[in-house]
């Protein structure tokens, strides 16, 4: 029996914003429910993260944010997978991001935003009813 | 001893009989541990405390060992200084929120910086892209700092900043704009934070790689003995251990280790440790676990003095004094029904003056959502002022020691920091240390750990896994207008027109030079700020010489 591909899984940090025990916690969450995880580090650029994403073949983003840059650095990575012809990759986020800005953020194609207090257990269930993998 | 031998027998069978009658009560479903996971015994009686020598674990307020406090007369003499970190925006804005704290009975001003500044980039970087003024405010060169301090006396303030990796640059700014108003530098007192070693631990801000960075921090230092004696050029920070995820235990422990690893670097410098010491100061967290925050401040205290002088021989007791900043803890807030914030600050601030501490921050409500709103940090002075003027807990010093359960913890913390410190040692430093990521992992793992039992429910955290509402009531917060970014872009492209380009090239040179020759970097910087080279020209210069440092994305 063939294995099914594991779903992939690239948790970012963007822009010049240094508070990752959020983002960490979300990788380690995701890797120990079964889920392959790529995290890029601190301090990466729109650029930097799309074109990680592609060249590891991730089917969603999951980006942390507290720096108050969410309304720069989302679109951006939107625009440029978009660019890339990899708009199928799921994007999503979490961090300080006010409720008023999160439904412009939905608009342009975020998929879900993730407040704060939200359980591991909360957005693991997400990724499994919402990533599939890509091309499938 | 508290008790003599005689009394402590009876206690010990008494205390026997009292375990056997609690054992068979039921007993709440809960687990009894602190908030960092330790175990907290029902009841403590002089005989866990055997052996205890008041002398010498305790001794009196400003004197050696300081358990008790680092001054003789604590808040009779002096009440703690009031500081709320205050910055976003435009110079011009702060400037404003600066005056407006002064106004409300504030004793001393500290700073935010935006992350392009505390990252080494311009306001007009690409890198600095949507982040400019949004976490603190824009500094690219002398000409912000000139207008963040307009109409303040740098003489009759206390000045604290938050800045790490671009430290050296932004205190040569302000070292500049005091000669501007004709203050001398030894009338200059405030605090640099000037921390690498919990930037590459936990904050995460940095340019170079550890051991240059950490360089950087020593040139300050040292120049500092010379030629700032009252400032406090490096504030040796737990607090953004803690909110990486860390316990406390690890909190006190690594922010310790970092303390004898900038110490061990200025000896190896050839500085004399009574030169420099009395000038370090602490930054710690302070979370909601009541007694484990106080007693960890005891434990701090006591800990750096035995340090101090065992270790490192100083003989001046103000190299031994662990004198402390404290934060109420921003990762203990919660986005939910922000109003409960208030309550958890109050709890809080109480444990830190509880602790002895010499200044403290007070989180606003509001600081999950964004940056404060002036009715938020209002609410937060507030509660420091309430403490201090009505609460009556300034009246008597240290007046929770002696308790058993107090010196209980106190024992215990720095029992077990002191392991941490010894497997630190046995690494080889603490520099050796982080560049193995044995601090980094260790808060990961915490960090972790936590969540888990929150997600689990083990530990509650009102309003977010238990007593949730399902109707938020909104609170206003602060917007930043993005013209911010626009009006600084333009400032500096005056600066960039205005000044002499060939003497700002030939100053940056001098750095760089400076760099290659190992020399003290600060006259440079000086002389490099005075020509308004900006923060990112200079921080290139670090690059440059020195590398750039990757996260190595440990998770």
């Amino acid at each position: 029996m063939a294995a099914e591909r594991k779903i992939r899984i690239l948790i970012g940090k963007a822009g010049l914003d240094g508070h990752d025990r959020g983002a960490k916690i979300v990788a380690r969450a995701l890797r120990d429910a079964g889920f392959e995880v790529i995290y890029t580090g601190l301090h990466n650029t729109p650029e930097v993260i799309v074109e990680t994403a592609i060249q590891e073949d991730v089917d969603a983003i999951g980006i942390s944010i507290l720096s108050g840059a969410h309304n720069y650095v989302f679109p951006e990575i939107i625009r440029l997978l978009k660019e890339k012809g990899a708009d199928d990759i799921v994007v999503f986020g979490g961090g300080i991001i006010p409720k008023d800005d999160v439904p412009g953020l939905l608009e342009k194609g975020v998929k879900a935003i993730f407040e704060p207090g939200t359980s591991t257990g909360d957005i693991v269930k997400w990724v499994r009813e919402n990533i599939k993998p890509r091309g499938l | 001893m508290l008790f003599n031998r005689e009394e402590l027998e009876i206690i010990k069978q008494e205390k026997e009989k009292w375990d056997r009658e609690y054992e068979r009560f039921p007993k709440r479903d809960v687990t009894f541990t602190t908030i960092s996971g330790m175990e907290v015994p029902p009841l403590v009686t002089p005989a866990d405390l055997e052996g205890f020598s008041y002398l010498s674990e305790l001794g009196f307020p400003g004197s050696y060992p300081f358990t008790r406090g680092v001054y003789n007369t604590m808040y009779r003499g002096r009440l703690w200084t009031m500081r709320q970190f205050a910055g976003f925006g435009s110079p011009e804005d702060t400037n404003r929120r600066f005056k407006f704290l002064l106004e409300q009975g504030q004793t001393g001003l500290s700073t935010a910086f935006d992350m392009p500044t505390l990252m080494g980039y311009d306001c007009d970087h690409p890198k600095a892209t949507g982040e400019v003024g949004k976490e603190g405010v824009s500094v690219s060169s002398l000409a912000d700092m000139e207008v963040l301090f307009s109409g303040i006396k740098l003489d009759e303030v206390t000045t604290s900043m938050t800045i790490n990796c671009t430290a050296s640059i932004v205190f040569a700014m302000y070292l500049v704009v005091a000669e501007k108003q004709g203050v001398g530098w030894d009338r200059l007192d405030g605090t640099i934070q000037n921390d690498m070693l919990k930037e590459f631990i936990a904050q995460r801000e940095w340019i170079c790689p550890p051991r240059p960075s950490v360089k950087i921090v020593v040139d300050v230092i040292e120049f500092c003995t010379k030629y700032v004696p009252k400032w406090h050029p490096v504030s040796i920070s737990g607090y953004h251990i803690r909110e990486a995820g860390s316990t406390a235990i690890q909190e006190l422990a690594f922010t310790i280790a970092d303390g004898i690893g900038y110490v061990e670097e200025c000896i190896e410098r050839g500085l004399n440790v009574d030169d420099f010491a009395p000038q370090l100061s602490f930054f710690f967290n302070v979370h909601n676990d009541f007694f484990e925050e106080i007693a960890k401040f005891r434990a701090a205290r006591r800990m750096w003095a035995r340090i101090m002088k065992e270790r490192f021989g100083a003989r001046n007791p103000r190299s031994w004094m662990l004198k402390t900043h404290a934060q109420t803890a921003g990762c203990s807030l919660t986005a939910q029904q922000p109003l409960n914030n208030i309550v958890r600050v109050a709890i809080q601030a109480l444990a830190a003056v509880l602790g002895g501490v010499q200044s403290l921050h007070t989180n606003s409500m509001d600081e999950t959502l964004a940056l404060p709103t002036e009715e938020a940090v209002k609410v937060a002075l507030r509660t420091q002022q309430i403490i201090a003027e009505e609460s009556g807990v300034v009246n008597s010093i240290d007046p929770l020691g002696g308790s058993y359960l107090l010196e209980f913890l106190t024992n215990k913390m720095e029992k077990e920091a002191l392991e941490y410190i010894k497997k630190i040692d046995e690494i080889g430093g603490i520099i050796k240390a982080i560049e193995l990521g044995f601090p980094q992992k260790e808060i990961a793992d915490a960090a972790y750990r936590y969540q888990l039992e929150l997600d689990r429910k083990e530990r509650v955290v009102v309003g977010v896994n238990k007593y949730v509402s399902d109707k938020e009531i909104p609170i206003p917060t602060l917007k930043i207008d993005d013209s911010v970014c626009d009006r600084q872009k333009e400032r500096l492209k005056e600066v960039r027109r205005m000044r002499n380009s060939s003497a700002v090239r030939r100053c940056l040179q001098a750095i760089a030079t400076a760099a290659r020759n190992g020399e003290n970097l600060m006259p440079y910087i000086i002389e490099a700020v005075k020509e308004y080279a900006t923060l990112g020209e200079i921080s290139d210069v670090f690059r440059e010489v020195y590398g750039v440092y990757r996260d190595p994305g440990y998770f």
